[in-house]
């Protein structure tokens, strides 16, 4: 479904952040990328974004090139993909369910989907009782399960979560965890970069592991190793 | 509904919430472009007095034809008739000898030894004068050069004219059209200055109320909105604040004329600020709000531009 080839990124004054990556990540799969800080990890989210573009080498979703997209194409391409970050960089002046109508009204939905979405997502990420509040009325684990029902609420092909436990306590991270597993289990793709340890072994799924821009280990039931 | 009308719905209604919501960049903005909305308008009374002034002081340049003691009413009447035929000629005012004569005794009514001597002069002594007003002030001069005896449009009527009094006025209207001249290009040039200081300031107010959306509107692309639906909200909300600053600055326009007034009627010779403002009123309203309303979209335009690209 989405795939790498020999792709290669540098920066201006020779600085090379991803060489040699190829990479192939299969529908309904859950891919832990890991590595220290300035490993690429967050480079190789944001070329799946097309936030960045290869300096060589190709990256497709399916038969489209997605360093090729522009314009509306590179719009509805977005709209397959699902984001959680770290900072949940939800819409401050906007509610729970704004935020995640947002979304839904971006893509073209009509009101009534919205009105009847919106809740269902939010009964799926537990927060049904808090969807007239505002993300500084929130705690920060509410925050990121608002985040998680934006990005699953449009049903996207991939959810990229890029260290979506980094800002939060242990009880929240277990939680969030079990939420994004919840969804793979539903079908969708899920890619998740993280620093923490217990995460990955826990899941026992697909790991990643990049050291100075490469991929140095990939296993089906990886455990964290660096 | 079509969905482009469901968009538009959308996009009207996340820009009026973002106005409502966002409360301290609403009104720091509101403030800022209120403030720069009063300066265009002072600057558009300082041109309705600029321009009033210059029409007063045009209309006491003339041209001032006198009439031999001899010239015949059919010869001044000639005269009278070719002059407001003229295309430069804005108006024509004829002081018959007669009149002059009971202008002066009426002038002198209380002095009798003024008027005893003029009746020790046997006959009218006061001749004929015709007052020409042109159109433009740079006029003048072809009027006067068409008045000249080699020109032969007043033909054989020449012969009844004593003088005329251009030829003696020529340096003050020379003057008075360089000042014209210069006064209207310094006009232009403040024009643009301040065109170009308002355009910065409404730029930079707006581009700071976008700036703190900078991380949203990067959100809002990777959750693949268009640019479009990411810029319509901005654009509406900056089209209320420049409509909301309008009407703010033409409310407070009617105090701080009507003040303005009261003080300056005198200097201004006659000119009421308050009723200029009151005559002006559609024409300021317009003024200021196509100004705030084509600056605010355009540095809303400019500024979310460098955010969408992503």
């Amino acid at each position: 479904m989405l795939y790498f080839e020999n792709v290669k990124k540098e920066y201006p004054g020779g600085f090379v952040v991803l060489d040699e990556i190829n990479l192939t990540i299969d529908r309904g799969e859950l891919v832990s990328i890991v590595g220290h800080s300035g490993a690429g990890k967050t480079t190789l989210i944001k070329m799946i974004l097309a936030e960045e573009k290869p300096s060589r080498g190709k990256i497709s979703f399916h038969s489209s090139q997605i360093n090729k997209l522009k314009g509306k194409d590179l719009t509805n391409f977005r709209r397959k993909i699902g984001v959680v970050f770290q900072d949940f960089r939800l819409l401050s002046n906007r509610t729970v369910f704004e935020n995640i109508a947002f979304a839904m009204e971006a893509a073209g939905k009509t009101d009534e989907d919205i009105v009847k979405d919106v809740p269902h997502v939010l009964d799926l990420v537990d927060l049904r009782t808090k969807i007239y509040h505002f993300p500084d009325q929130l705690s920060g684990g509410e925050k990121q399960r608002v985040a998680i029902a934006r990005a699953l609420v449009n049903r996207p092909d991939i959810i990229i979560a890029d260290e979506p436990t980094g800002n939060l306590d242990p009880v929240n991270t277990y939680d969030i965890i079990q939420i994004l597993k919840k969804i793979n289990d539903l079908g969708t793709t899920i890619i998740l970069t993280t620093h923490n340890k217990g995460i990955i072994d826990h899941l026992k799924k697909r790991v990643i592991t990049m050291e100075d821009g490469r991929i140095i280990k990939d296993e089906k039931i990886g455990k964290y190793s660096i | 509904m079509s969905k482009t009308s469901i968009k538009t719905k959308r996009v009207f209604r996340s820009g009026f919430l973002n106005f409502i919501r966002n409360k301290t960049v609403s009104m720091s903005s509101l403030a800022i472009l209120t403030v720069t909305l009063l300066i265009i308008g002072i600057f558009f009374f300082f041109r309705g007095i600029f321009d009033y002034s210059l029409i007063q002081i045009k209309n006491k340049v003339d041209i001032k034809i006198y009439f031999k003691l001899d010239a015949t009413d059919n010869q001044i009447n000639d005269v009278l008739q070719k002059m407001q035929n003229l295309p430069e000629v804005a108006s024509t005012s004829l002081i018959t000898s007669e009149e002059a004569l009971i202008d002066f005794q009426n002038k002198h009514a209380n002095d009798p030894v003024t008027l005893e001597a003029l009746k020790q002069i046997e006959g009218n002594p006061f001749a004929a004068v015709l007052t020409v007003i042109a159109k433009d002030t740079n006029s003048y001069e072809s009027i006067s050069n068409t008045l000249n005896d080699a020109s032969g449009f007043l033909g054989d009527d020449y012969n009844s004219i004593d003088k005329i009094n251009y030829f003696e006025l020529k340096p003050t209207i020379d003057r008075l059209n360089n000042i014209i001249k210069w006064v209207n290009a310094a006009g232009y040039w403040i024009t643009v200055v301040f065109i170009i200081i308002s355009s910065l300031i409404i730029f930079n107010t707006i581009r700071l109320s976008i700036f703190i959306f900078k991380e949203e509107i990067s959100v809002m692309k990777l959750v693949g909105a268009s640019n479009m639906y990411i810029r319509g909200p901005f654009l509406v909300e900056s089209s209320i604040y420049a409509l909301i600053s309008t009407i703010l600055a033409m409310i407070l326009f009617l105090p701080i004329t009507y003040w303005v007034a009261q003080k300056t009627i005198v200097f201004f010779s006659g000119l009421d600020i308050f009723k200029y403002y009151l005559d002006n009123f559609f024409s300021l309203f317009v003024l200021l709000l196509v100004v705030s309303f084509v600056l605010s979209s355009i540095s809303s335009l400019l500024a979310i531009r460098k955010y969408l690209r992503i």
